[in-house]
């Protein structure tokens, strides 16, 4: 019984290939279609989560100038209203662990017959730490070289690779911005940040060589922005308190004025990005889901014209004996097995596309096999579904009225 | 009124005060009206009328492909009004064969798969399906022609393989709406010859549509329609001799 319903309904699909095609084209695009936003969605939301990973735990941003919008300013970051030793007393708070002052900049490196343009971050060496880097050969630049303002430098990952290639890097002699610095270290990979920004192309040096030999601050002693590391996550709300408090005195501000510095709480913007990261991927999925929802109503489609077209058909089968039950069966098979088939080939296309992106594109896509479960079942219950409804309707024919119809 | 038919031989086919009209856009259209007519198994009948006259109509209700307006058909003993479409489903599958003018062969499928059909339906295992489908054909004289599909072969050949699916699952009646309207003369005739075997050998039951007096000559009983109503319900004697008196 079963095995004669099948060739029957391989037989049908068989009558009218390009029909069943078309049919399972619809069910194919889609099924592919949720893997691939499903994988695209889940990947973003892994990259973000990585880079938040790497960007180290309970950490503040203090910037120089001042963020409220109101009357004329300069924007956050530009005025120089932090100093090395707005760092060293923050540093002695008690909610504070670790706390690093930034003076950024670029230069042009040189090695040999290298050259890259990269980014140069004047730090102190509690950077390592606060930042949460790792040292991959040498060592972190002193504290003594802080002080001496010594030309001493620490490679990031795409810098060392870049001008180094496979050579060892420590202990040669870089140019930057054409002055010799002796290469002390480099740090191990860390990836894209938050802003897909990628963290391993700059080289580390003392903030006193930064200022006084490289960029020549026209406000010594000032640095643009301090990384500060709180003891622990509870003591993250008290950190900020007590920060803000010691900056205005020590700044002199009277009550009225506002804050001539910015906190910026890295663990909020790292929650807020995840959760951005989290609702494309949903939304992505949802997009997806229509395109199945189309395929789904592609095949009840088919299967509508093709109940009409072979009405002469039901109306033969019923006359020769078929209940109700024979034809609701008939044609659901076929449904199932379009849209099994459809949606399997589907995974096929919707994996080997993702592989693709992996391998061609810069963007990470990540295939869960949840994502390829959920993909597949919910396109063979629409098909199932939408082809149940013409299934039904063949079913409840008149024999006479099937068997006139032209 | 049935020569050859014994009263004790129970009744396949009871209508009683049967009508029959098709509602249109125009109104309802009559088709029977009062038709009251007692088959017994074995009989050979022919049925005859003019265009529109209703034959078509009471064969369908006849083949429970149809139900009736009004008054009551008794199949085999039950009456059909009380039946419901699993059980005129299972009618249609093992007590009745229904041959048509246009043959209603499924073109996609083989000979062989066409008169099996109502055994898959029957829940036959397919061994046997092919068995007994092959026998059929045998039996109608196109054991040869199995595999071919049903386009590959001529209409008399075609309205054979109908007869065979009618009779794979051994029906007590088979009714033939104007079965040889579509073909020639000789092969007519050679259908008809098959029917009387069918008849005389196997008892089954005939009910036959036809517009040709010779046709109809085959069977023993003739009933007449005109305008819905039976207006003749006897033997064929005077088919005979109005045959005679044309051809000669
Ligand atoms: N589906 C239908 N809808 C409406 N009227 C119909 C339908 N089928 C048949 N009729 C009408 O019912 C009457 C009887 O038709 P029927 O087909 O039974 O005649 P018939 O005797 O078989 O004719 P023929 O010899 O031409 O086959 C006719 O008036 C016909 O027009
Ligand atoms: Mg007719």
């Amino acid at each position: 019984m079963t095995r004669a319903m099948l060739a029957e309904a391989w037989r049908a699909m068989g009558a009218n290939r390009l029909r069943t095609f078309l049919t399972m084209l619809g069910m194919m695009i889609g099924v592919a279609a949720v893997i691939m936003m499903l994988a695209v969605g889940r990947g973003a939301q892994s990259t973000v989560e990585d880079s938040i990973a790497t960007m180290g735990s309970n950490l503040f941003i203090v910037l120089s100038g001042s963020s409220t919008a109101s009357g004329v300013r300069i924007g956050t970051g530009n005025a120089p209203t932090l100093t090395l030793n707005d760092a060293d007393a923050i540093g002695e708070l008690n909610s504070v662990g670790g706390v690093a002052p930034v003076s950024p900049g670029s230069a042009q490196i040189v090695y040999g017959s290298n050259n890259w343009g990269t980014f140069v971050t004047g730090t102190t060496p509690s950077y390592v730490d606060v930042a949460n880097w790792t040292i991959d050969s040498g060592e972190m630049f002193s504290d003594a070289d802080v002080r001496a303002s010594a030309r001493v430098a620490v490679l990031g990952a795409t810098v060392a690779k870049n001008l180094f290639e496979e050579e060892e890097a420590v202990g040669k002699v870089i140019r930057v911005r054409g002055s010799p610095f002796t290469v002390v270290g480099t740090m191990a990979r860390k990836g894209q940040s938050l802003d897909g920004r990628d963290q391993d192309d700059t080289v580390f040096i003392p903030v006193t060589t930064a200022q006084r030999k490289v960029f020549g601050s026209q406000f010594p002693g000032t640095v643009r922005f301090i990384q500060v590391k709180a003891k622990t996550a509870e003591a993250m709300p008290a950190a900020e308190r007590e920060m803000a408090q010691l900056l205005r005195q020590r700044h002199r501000l009277s009550d009225r004025a506002d804050d001539d510095f910015d906190i910026r709480n890295m663990t909020a913007v790292a929650n807020a990005a995840a959760a951005t990261a989290k609702v494309m991927s949903l939304m992505l999925g949802a997009i997806a889901s229509i395109s199945l929802l189309v395929g789904g109503i592609g095949i009840m489609n088919i299967m509508l014209v093709s109940v009409t077209e072979r009405t002469r058909e039901i109306g033969i089968r019923i006359a020769i004996g078929a209940r109700e039950r024979d034809i609701l069966t008939q044609f659901l098979l076929e449904a199932i097995i379009i849209s099994l088939f459809g949606s399997l080939i589907g995974v096929v296309l919707g994996v080997g596309a993702a592989a693709i992106a992996n391998a061609a594109a810069s963007i990470t896509v990540i295939v869960t096999m949840g994502s390829i479960l959920l993909a597949f079942s919910v396109a063979a219950a629409i098909g199932v579904f939408f082809g149940f409804y013409p299934a039904s309707k063949a079913a409840h024919l008149k024999p006479i009225d099937a068997l006139r119809y032209q | 009124m049935q020569p050859s038919v014994a009263d004790a031989t129970p009744v396949v086919i009871h209508t009683e005060h049967l009508s029959k009209q098709y509602e249109t856009e125009a109104g309802p259209v009559p088709a029977l009206k009062d038709v009251n007519v007692d088959i017994r198994k074995g009989e050979f009948v022919s049925i005859m009328g003019p265009s529109g006259s209703g034959k078509s109509t009471f064969m369908n209700i006849l083949g429970c492909l149809d139900l009736p307006s009004g008054g009551r058909y008794v199949l085999d003993g039950s009456d059909v009004s009380t039946l419901n479409r699993n059980q005129l489903a299972q009618l249609r599958n093992n007590v009745i064969g229904f041959v048509f003018q246009g043959f209603n062969l499924l073109q996609r499928a083989s000979i062989a798969d066409n008169v099996a059909l109502p055994l898959v339906y029957a829940g036959v295992p397919r061994a046997e399906r092919e068995r007994r489908a092959r026998d059929m054909l045998a039996r109608v004289g196109l054991g040869a022609h199995m595999h071919h599909a049903p386009n590959q072969i001529s209409g008399g050949q075609q309205q054979r393989v109908a007869i065979a699916r009618a009779l794979v699952n051994n029906p007590r009646l088979v009714l033939a709406d104007e079965p040889t309207g579509n073909l020639d003369t000789a092969t007519s005739q050679e259908i008809m010859k098959l029917l009387v075997e069918l008849n005389e050998r196997d008892g089954i039951t005939i009910v036959l549509v036809t517009h040709e007096a010779d046709i109809a000559a085959y069977a023993r009983r003739l009933v007449q329609f005109v305008d819905g109503h039976v207006t003749h319900d006897g033997d064929v004697t005077h088919l005979h001799h109005a045959r005679a008196g044309v051809t000669s």
